[in-house]
């Protein structure tokens, strides 16, 4: 275990989503049970205004999953120093098992706090708050996935000690090693490049058409969600595979977290948060287009979604626009 | 959106100027958050410079330093070592170093006697530090007289005085010609403190050191990335440890907070109830109290890191500076580098204004959710 | 124009001090009239009210807004309503102090993100209907009785709502400034506002300016009575 004041905050950020989540739950199971909109007893009165609180609680989890997987990825960076052989981020959260599952985690609880606002806001709109059941049986899930969060993260720090031999990221998606991260590194460039412009096209199109068309169809929101999440994946690999390299103009330096640091001028936040901002967006219109049938979302829901289908066109052409400036002011030659 | 924006403005004005309208209560809060980001920030600020420093001298010295052992014990490097490792691939350089320790008897003080590598020093003269420059009031051309350990005076004629920049390191630092080194200490003739080793590829590092093992099994590599990374972790150990010192200031900053936001005056409870009455939805409310928290917050954490700034960079850490720092009985009046870096601000963030926004969060749904027709009841 | 079907309203349900405050409440207050509800304390008829304004839901019953069901609606759409359609004086005319008349005026607007320079025009207009324009910038505190009663009725007007409703208004008035506050709902009602008042007060029962009297008693109503016939 290594003590410092940044593993302290993360834990603690951890910590405080877990016991947020983990409070509401039986006040979760009671509206569940006793949840009665037409009802004007003192007991629904009560139960409508609780669901403020945890509206609240909800945003202040999905704040904190972000400010914590910027402290972590961070901090994984900054310890780099303490384990031979690492040189940025990747060897510290691969220094042990737990390093690259807690990132993971982090980022599925940001999405799903995510998409929960983006059903929390639709069913504020209806009068008769018809999703409140399914927005508290959601929150009941959370709850161990925020245990998961903190588990990871505690696990991994206890495990970190000084001079662990580990591999950097120019080890890890160097051609010798045999790890899926590893093929994504060397997929060549061209292809990605394919995957890349390909799916982010597809998840623009599909979004522009469903925000353009007002939501109607259910199944176009289904394919905007659907598509989003492919092109956050293509992404990720195009940022790992062909990005990153015109960035730091080196042939072999794949990092997806080097971006971030200050030597490279935080470009990697212009590539993040509209990417991130995207990716929750897209999926919340694909997971809000299905609630139409419900009546009194009949309108609202497909209104919902294409704004959000909107704000996901946006944030993934904005994405592309900007990964496309970085790779043609790049002095790197990749592909002759 | 304009309509939402314009929203938001209102409810800035509105407790913007409620805050204004309770003066006392507003500004007790300013000064204890202030006060906590402040302390904080003091320490984190400071470490992480302290750590900076170390890297930065760090930067300048060997990749590699050999070290001769005898039963577990620190010796001197007998003749032929130098030679014994010869041309080895991947090394740079190899150079044989004089250093040793110095008890002034006048001052209390330890000081670093060494013979330098990169400079010619005559026999005779001596380079001294900036802190035996304060404290004995040495200038170029003075005279200075050591007694030796065997008892004789030897006397030296100051020729330079080193740069104040590196200070931490070199404060107590005196350098002198190697005749006069090993005539000061009886220190025999062939034998070094140690061996230094540069080697251009950090890759190569770990070979070397090794090799150097293999090929002199009585002696012991210390690579500087080791040092480094103990450095790293001493500091950042204090650093910790202070923060869970700390930890107990941070909960009664926490049970300040609920109880501030918790305890609304008759008044505010009053004004909450009207706000509702005409008009104002729940929403409305806690949407109105999250600026007042952002603002709050905003401004303690601005006024609380500036003021640690200015301490840690200006004031040099001056009220917590014997807590974390040093060894030597000469403290090093060393300029910190001033740095700002993001981490630090985030982990700042997360044990300041997280602790305020989770103490605050249910007196805030409480009091927004204050029935409407309250004030129709009283 | 505001109907109320079979409402009842509880207080500590479920709880040995279990207490209907309403039992049983049919009404449909007349547009653009000025309808009094009347009874001795604790007949129900601030319980009443606040159903009536949508500042709180009937435990059963049926609320309807100009036909519209609004009875089960969740508190933050009943705002929205509330704020749209109605207007509120209370009897201690709470008014925020430490703020001066014309923000406490444009109080009611923030939630609705009106700019602030429009709400400032409606206001400074309001100010001068009521003969107060020279007192726009005073705090509220430092308001004579009768200024702060007209500040409160430009508050619960800046928002254009169709009802006002008022509890207990003249309680703290003398009876100059009663009868001028009475002119004042007259000239509201014959502008087409519809005006709802609670009062035990004979001055405000007995005025030429009500049009219907309700009166309660335990929570029930027993009585309502047409006082004025003349149609605006």
């Amino acid at each position: 275990m290594i003590f410092q004041p940044a593993i302290i905050a993360l834990l603690l950020a951890a910590g405080l989503s877990l016991a947020m989540l983990a409070a509401a739950s039986p006040f979760a199971v009671q509206l569940i049970r006793h949840w009665d909109i037409g009802s004007g007893s003192e007991r629904q009165l009560r139960l409508e205004r609780l669901t403020y609180l945890f509206s609240m609680m909800m945003a202040l989890v999905c704040g904190l999953q972000i400010l914590s997987t910027l402290l972590f990825v961070f901090n994984a960076d900054r310890m780099a120093v303490m384990f031979v052989g690492a040189m940025c981020a990747v060897g510290t959260l691969n220094a042990n098992a737990y390093g690259f599952p807690a990132l993971y985690a982090q980022l599925a609880l940001f999405f799903l706090a995510a998409v929960w606002l983006a059903i929390n806001r639709l069913d504020n709109q209806a009068r008769d708050y018809p999703l409140t059941r399914l927005k508290y049986a959601l929150l009941l899930v959370y709850a161990p996935l925020a245990a998961l969060v903190l588990y990871l993260q505690f696990k991994h720090f206890i495990h970190l000690e000084a001079d662990v031999i580990t591999s950097c990221c120019g080890s890890m998606f160097s051609e010798a090693a045999d790890t899926v991260a590893s093929e994504l590194g060397t997929m060549a460039p061209r292809r990605a490049i394919a995957l890349f412009y390909t799916a982010l096209g597809a998840a623009v199109l599909l979004a522009l058409w469903h925000w353009r068309g007002a939501g109607r169809r259910a199944w176009g929101g289904l394919a905007v969600g659907a598509s989003s999440v492919a092109a956050f994946f293509a992404a990720l690999i195009g940022i790992v595979a062909f990005v990153s390299l015109y960035i730091y103009e080196h042939p072999n330096h794949h990092c997806p977290f080097c971006i971030l640091k200050p030597e490279y001028g935080y470009q990697g936040y212009l590539l993040y948060v509209p990417l991130f901002t995207a990716a929750a967006a897209g999926l919340a219109a694909g997971v809000l287009t299905p609630f139409a049938r419900r009546p009194s979302l009949a309108t609202l829901a497909p209104r919902a979604s294409a704004r959000l289908a909107g704000i996901a066109a946006a944030g993934f052409a904005l994405f592309a626009a900007i990964a496309s400036v970085m790779v043609l002011r790049s002095n790197l030659i990749l592909i002759a | 959106m304009n309509r939402w924006i314009e929203k938001q403005r209102h409810l800035i004005d509105f407790t913007a100027s409620s805050l204004a309208r309770r003066k006392g209560k507003s500004l007790g809060l300013l000064v204890v958050y202030t006060l906590l980001v402040f302390v904080l920030a003091s320490v984190s600020l400071y470490t992480h410079a302290l750590r900076n420093e170390a890297t930065r001298v760090l930067a300048g010295t060997p990749e590699i330093v050999l070290q001769r052992l005898i039963a577990g014990r620190h010796d001197l490097v007998p003749p032929g070592y130098v030679e014994k490792i010869g041309r080895m691939r991947g090394v740079q350089k190899i150079e044989g170093r004089l250093w040793g320790y110095y008890y002034d008897s006048v001052l209390k003080a330890n000081y670093t006697f060494m013979v330098p590598a990169d400079r010619n020093i005559a026999e005779g003269e001596i380079t001294v530090g900036p802190a035996l420059e304060r404290s004995r009031g040495l200038a170029a051309g003075n005279g200075i007289s050591f007694r030796a350990y065997s008892g004789e005076l030897h006397t030296f004629i100051v020729t330079g005085v080193l740069a104040h920049e590196s200070e931490l390191v070199s404060a107590d630092l005196v350098l002198m010609s190697e005749a006069d080194f090993r005539r000061f200490f009886a220190y025999p003739e062939g034998h070094y403190t140690d061996i230094a080793l540069w080697v251009a590829n950090p890759q190569e590092v770990r070979n070397v050191g090794r090799k150097l093992i293999d090929a002199l099994p009585d002696s012991r590599p210390i690579l500087r990335e080791e040092v480094l990374r103990t450095y790293a972790s001493v500091f950042d150990w204090r650093e910790g440890m202070m923060l869970a010192l700390l930890s107990a200031a941070i909960l009664a900053f926490g049970i300040f907070a609920w109880e501030k936001a918790a305890g609304l005056s008759a008044e505010e409870k009053r004004e909450i109830g009207i706000l509702k009455a005409i008009g104002w939805e729940t929403g409305d409310v806690i949407a109105m109290k999250f600026w007042e928290g952002f603002l709050v917050s905003l401004l303690a954490f601005l006024l609380g890191y500036v003021a640690a700034y200015v301490h840690v960079f200006h004031f040099e850490f001056a009220l917590f500076a014997p807590v974390l720092q040093g060894w030597a009985v000469l403290y090093p009046s060393f300029a910190l580098t001033p740095r700002i870096d993001g981490v630090q601000v985030a982990t700042l963030f997360v044990f300041t204004v997280l602790p305020y926004t989770a103490a605050t969060l249910v007196p805030i749904w409480r009091a927004a959710t204050t029935d409407p027709d309250t004030v129709m009841r009283s | 124009m505001l109907e109320l079907a079979n409402i009842r309203k509880a207080f500590n349900q479920g709880r040995h001090n279990e207490y209907w405050a309403l039992k049983g409440i049919d009404l449909a207050i007349p547009p653009a009239r000025v309808s009094v509800l009347k009874g001795p304390s604790g007949s129900g008829k601030t319980t009443l009210l606040t159903i009536l304004g949508c500042l709180a839901r009937p435990t059963e019953g049926r609320v309807r807004l100009k036909g519209e069901d609004i009875s089960g609606l969740p508190e933050r759409f009943l705002t929205e309503i509330r704020r749209r359609s109605f207007g509120f004086i209370f009897q201690q005319f709470n008014l925020v102090r430490g703020l001066s008349a014309i923000d406490n005026i444009i109080l009611p607007g923030y939630p609705t993100g009106t700019p602030r320079a429009q709400l400032l025009q409606r206001a400074e207009a309001l100010l001068a209907d009521m003969q107060l324009a020279h007192r726009r910038d005073a705090k509220v505190e430092w308001l004579s009785g009768g200024e702060q009663q007209r500040v409160a009725i430009c508050r619960a007007l800046i928002n254009d709502p169709e009802i006002l409703v008022a509890d207990e208004p003249t309680a703290n008035l003398d009876s100059r400034l009663s009868a001028e506050f009475l002119a004042i709902l007259r000239r509201l009602a014959e502008a087409g506002r519809t005006v709802i008042l609670t009062s035990h007060d004979p001055l405000v029962v007995e005025s030429a300016v009500v049009d219907r009297v309700y009166s309660l008693r335990d929570g029930q109503l027993i009585d309502v009575r047409d006082v004025r016939r003349a149609a605006p």
